[in-house]
């Protein structure tokens, strides 16, 4: 399995409301709300931890979920996201993510 | 994003919240409800410490406003700041200030969004409105700066008087510039309680013009539609999101409702914005309110559509009351009187005389 290296985009808008994550896409001002299983990979994604482990570590143990399924869950998550410009996807580990509102 | 708001709302978060950086201004608009002055601001680390206490409190929607915002000189690093907190930030402006670099600036910090004010697609008009020559020149390049770097603009144009035959024009205007267009026919009472600018609301056949073209509203059919028959939902409903999922930070760190509602709820200098947030009793007085509670509005056939701003019927002495600039709207939108004229016997105020006359050709 290849893997693949997820960050969260610094362009977007986005607040815990309850236990679920609200994002807002600046590229496409699409407005996201995500469950807690994707509300904890969103927060993982740091660019550097593959998705894998993000699956294992958080998703897995926390809501006792069998890996396999729950990695082909999180890629799809990923790819939707992705679209959106919400979430980086990258075949390499990337550098610390960059903080929103850091200038580049 | 109403269930956002109804979610919100169970949840008790303030979801939206307007932050002015400050009052002064360099423009001096006819209409502005606000005194320039400076009477002790809130400095760049007391407002980045309100930014971090509303973030935590679920603030989302983050709207930074003034006066003139871009005056004062951290304002880029306060934007910066409220973007670290992931505040959907939303900025209004008048864009005198903004060139090439400040747009590649907010373009870079993932602002949502600039408000930005025309008044007229004539310099003539737009300049004598903001007393300030060749505003509209620097305003009009301000936004092209703004769309170049892909930044999405909104044109807020506020109808009164001396422009309210432009809206077209603006219209057009904003259509070329690749902007949109949000109409707004609300003058407001000045927040010290002067209300000497009303005068320069825009005249109710005018404003009948306005809701009459389907170029400013849609489908004219159902916005000037009559109220259909109120129930209790509409009965147990609340006015609007002041106070209940919204509110507004003045340079001086005073909450209040709304931008539009000057009740005081308390001052961030003195309490924490999520002590306030909970434990105001103004606050928890507006929200006890329901529809059913307004003297007036709940007999009102009108109570299910209108725009009846709370704020604006505090401004006129009692935030369960009637807000007039309102009540004309509903009148003028669909030609039915509403329960305020009636129980005022039509005898209103001397800039509806023209509603007057109208509503005595529409009723009989």
């Amino acid at each position: 399995m290849k893997e693949i290296y997820i960050s969260r985009s610094p362009a977007v808008a986005a607040r815990l409301l309850g236990d679920e994550m609200l994002i807002l896409s600046a590229a496409d001002s699409t407005l996201v709300s995500l469950n807690p299983v994707a509300t904890c990979i969103w927060q993982a994604a740091d660019g550097h931890t593959s998705l894998s482990e993000i699956v294992e570590r958080y998703v897995c143990e926390e809501f006792e979920i069998e890996p396999q399924a729950a990695y082909q869950d999180a890629l799809c998550f990923v790819e939707d996201l992705a679209q959106h410009a919400v979430l980086k996807v990258s075949d390499e580990p990337q550098a610390e993510a960059r903080t929103p509102g850091e200038v580049p | 994003m109403r269930e956002l708001n109804a979610r919100a709302l169970s949840l008790g978060v303030p979801l939206s919240a307007h932050l002015d950086l400050t009052y002064r201004c360099n423009e001096r608009c006819e209409h502005c409800y606000l005194e320039h002055d400076d009477k002790g601001e809130m400095t760049t680390a007391e407002i980045r410490g309100l930014l971090g206490q509303m973030a935590e409190a679920g603030v989302f929607f983050l709207t930074l406003s003034g006066g003139e915002p871009l005056v004062r000189r951290d304002c880029f690093d306060i934007i910066r700041h409220a973007r670290s907190l992931l505040f959907n930030v939303k900025l209004k402006t008048n864009a005198v200030l903004i060139r090439e670099r400040e747009a590649a600036l907010l373009r870079a910090l993932g602002v949502e969004q600039i408000q930005i004010s025309v008044y007229s697609h004539r310099p003539e008009i737009h300049d004598a409105i903001t007393k300030l020559p060749g505003s509209l020149e620097r305003t009009l390049a301000a936004i092209g700066f703004l769309k170049s770097q892909g930044l999405k603009v909104t044109i807020a144009n506020v109808l009164m008087r001396g422009n309210s035959q432009d809206s077209l024009a603006v219209q057009k205007l904003a259509a070329e510039l690749g902007a949109r267009y949000a109409l707004d026919p609300t003058i407001t009472p000045m927040m010290s309680g002067d209300r000497s600018v009303l005068r320069l609301r825009i005249a109710a056949d005018d404003l009948q013009q306005v809701f009459r073209n389907p170029a400013l509203v849609g489908d004219v059919e159902e916005f000037c539609a009559a109220p259909a028959a109120v129930d209790d939902s509409v009965l147990d409903g609340y006015p609007c999101s002041a106070g209940h999922t919204a509110c507004y930070i003045s340079p001086y760190g005073d909450v209040f409702p709304c931008v539009q509602f000057p009740l005081p709820c308390g001052n961030i200098r003195r309490q924490s914005f999520f002590d306030i947030w909970e434990n105001s009793a103004a606050l928890k007085e507006v929200r006890s309110i329901r529809a059913r509670d307004l003297p007036t509005c709940s007999c009102c056939s009108h109570v299910g559509t209108c725009t009846r701003c709370p704020g604006l019927a505090y401004m006129e002495g009692n935030m369960r009351g009637p807000s007039t600039a309102d009540c004309e709207k509903s009148f003028v939108r669909t030609g039915i009187a509403t329960a305020n004229m009636q129980a005022r016997g039509l005898s209103y105020s001397a800039g509806l005389v023209q509603i007057q006359r109208s509503f005595s050709s529409a009723a009989l």
